[in-house]
């Protein structure tokens, strides 16, 4: 069991390693100078003098240590990564990255936590029932649309959802995080049930969005399945349907799902994230877009790597959950 | 004894186009996505061939007409007539999914390949560089590659790089496990007996026999190539020029279109999109049919 953890907890390092890595590497590949760039923009808006910004841009980049050998560039920055600094925002200055980070993560750990959880059962239920042979019919009939959703990304779903129930029906809002004018109050109950009723639509968006894909494989996982010689034995011992459904087919199908859960977190957090920006909520998302429309790298950088290191953490933590799930490697 | 002439009952080999029809009458996933394939063909490459393509570009027509006659998808904000905008980002679409899906795949088909035939520490360290890139959310480390490039250096073809770039590592693994079980068949070690070379058992014996597989990668490729330059181009990051389908949502959002009633404007390229991945994921669930006969007992 320690050996296992080391090896796991080495293997969350090298992934966090590559991925700063990358985020390093990447920028200083492309010929864009972060600084520079911020300058260009204000000089394009008016106001400095091109001499003004020369000496500019080199007393950041001195503050910045851009001019130091890449090397020693390469090992602060993964010292500061280690200390969790990432940096300052140039377009919010004084404020840091993980501050920014910080002020918009439980709006979208609260999105993707409710989501996440509640595509996960319904998906997988739909799916065991789908591929169930003596499930009703019409269960049978529901599950198939949800198959078809998996063609639909959540960032998609966005875009129909905001038409047909927010624009067409007028049935949800069309976008922010509480009704325009509202101060926010987080002892008041109308003032949650506002906020609560903003993230309606965005959560049905990534909802719908991901059960299509539970529902597809966890179909598969049953139709294997059921073909296995315990589930036969189990039907000849005269157990119920239900017995049969719920412990020998339902349990061993969900095992894979489980691992299926840890690789999806990735492609999640990313759909959300867009989903965030066209819902205008204030999420990472908003974050996100915010920094990529006005060139603020240190930001989008940091979100990027918060955000990989979090899946990363999670999906390593999701495999020490496994053993729970799965008495076989338990009891190893 | 007089010998009785039975009469020959005259078989009737169907043609493979027959056989092929009948095959897609039972699979009806594959058979609708590729209707709707063929339609999405249709309608661009007679777009391209009828429509002024100059129309899909800013203050070609009047702008913000909604769908009439004239503008059977109406025009945006900047006045793009979106019927040309969506005909010319259908084109764009299809040229970075089979550009990124292809290299992706021959990525994946060549290391793969190198990776289970080869063995040794070659494996070790395909496999593994494979693995710790995994659990990287390579959507959003894509957004700091294509952040990192000049906006006005980003070409449909860039984007095609840029997502290949963190999208090889599924197809290499899923044909490196193929090629494993593959290696230990039968007919490879009569191959290998009979004197055939590294390069003759690759060609002639292996990779015939993985055609199905590769194929089934492919179409995953470009589904998910597709899908990861739209990501790029909603967040802002594409060509903007061009009227890619996800730029002209991210657009769309840009000028809060629902707010200010210009409905049909990010309506358009969300049901193109819908409709390209749609037939994409049906076709891949039906190939997965065609592959495996255990999902095929159900029907």
């Amino acid at each position: 069991m320690i050996k296992l953890i080391t090896r796991r907890l080495l293997f969350l390092v090298m992934v966090i390693w590559a991925a700063s890595t990358i985020v390093f590497f990447i920028p200083r590949i492309s010929t864009k100078n972060p600084v520079r760039e911020r300058f260009a923009e204000l000089a394009r808006a008016g106001g400095f003098a091109p001499a003004d910004m020369e000496k500019i841009i080199a007393s950041y980049s001195t503050k910045f240590g851009l001019d130091k050998p890449l090397w020693q560039q390469y090992t602060d920055y993964m010292a500061s990564i280690a200390r969790f600094d990432l940096g300052v925002s140039y377009n919010k200055y004084p404020k840091t990255v993980i501050g920014l980070i910080m002020d918009s993560l439980p709006w979208t750990i609260v999105l993707l936590l409710v989501t996440t959880v509640l595509s996960f059962v319904i998906g997988n239920l739909l799916g065991a029932v789908a591929a169930w042979p003596r499930a009703p019919q019409w269960v049978r009939t529901i599950a198939t649309p949800f198959i078809l959703l998996q063609g639909v990304p959540p960032v998609l779903m966005g875009v129909l959802l905001l038409f047909f129930i927010a624009f067409k029906l007028k049935m949800a809002p069309l976008g922010g995080a509480y009704s325009t004018g509202v101060i926010p109050n987080w002892s008041s109950p109308a003032f949650v049930w506002d906020v609560v009723w903003h993230q309606i639509l965005p959560g049905l968006a990534l909802l719908l969005g991901t059960v299509g894909g539970w529902t597809l494989s966890m179909r598969g996982m049953g139709i294997t399945i059921q073909g296995e010689d315990y589930v036969n034995f189990a039907e000849h011992k005269g157990l119920g349907p239900y017995t049969i459904f719920r412990d020998y087919y339902l349990r061993n199908a969900l095992l894979p799902q489980a691992t299926g859960l840890a690789l999806a977190l990735g492609s999640v957090v990313s759909s959300a994230i867009v989903i965030e920006s066209q819902f205008g909520l204030p999420g990472l998302g908003r974050v996100l877009d915010a920094a990529i429309r006005s060139n603020d790298f240190m930001v989008i950088y940091g979100v990027v790597l918060f955000v990989t290191i979090a899946v990363a953490t999670l999906m390593v933590v999701m495999e020490f959950v496994y053993p729970l799930l799965d008495p076989r490697i338990r009891n190893e | 004894m007089t010998s009785v002439s039975l009469a020959q009952p005259e078989i009737i080999q169907p043609s493979r186009i027959t056989l092929f029809l009948r095959y897609l009458r039972r699979n009806k996933g594959l058979t609708i996505g590729l209707f709707i394939l063929l339609l999405l063909v249709v309608f661009t490459v007679y777009g391209l061939a009828t429509a002024d393509l100059k129309h899909a570009y800013p203050i070609s027509v009047k702008s913000k007409q909604p769908p009439s006659w004239e503008f059977p998808l109406g025009t945006d904000f900047f006045g793009r007539d979106l019927y040309v905008a969506m005909v010319v980002g259908l084109k764009e679409t299809a040229i970075i999914g089979l550009l990124a899906g292809a290299l992706g795949t021959l990525i994946g088909v060549v290391l793969g390949f190198i990776s289970a035939y080869f063995g040794g520490f070659l494996d070790t360290a395909i496999k593994g560089i494979c693995q710790i890139l995994t659990p990287i959310p390579a959507l959003l480390m894509q957004v700091i590659i294509a952040g990192s490039l000049d906006k006005r250096d980003v070409t449909i073809y860039t984007m095609a790089f840029v997502v290949v770039l963190l999208a090889w590592m599924g197809p290499t693994l899923v044909i490196r496990a193929q090629v494993l079980t593959m290696k230990e068949r039968q007919f490879v070690s009569v191959a290998k007996l009979s004197g055939m070379g590294d390069l003759g058992i690759i060609f002639s014996e292996i990779l015939p026999n993985l055609l199905p597989f590769i194929a089934a990668a492919f179409v995953n490729q470009v589904f998910y190539s597709v899908f990861a330059s739209f990501y790029l181009a909603v967040l802002g990051l594409g060509p903007l020029r061009e009227p890619l389908l996800g730029n002209t949502i991210w657009a769309a959002q840009g000028q809060s279109a629902f707010f200010n009633n210009w409905w049909w404007w990010p309506l358009a390229p969300a049901v193109a999109l819908v409709l390209i991945l749609g037939s994409l994921a049906l076709i891949n669930m039906g190939m997965d049919e065609l592959a495996n006969p255990r999902v095929r007992k159900t029907e």
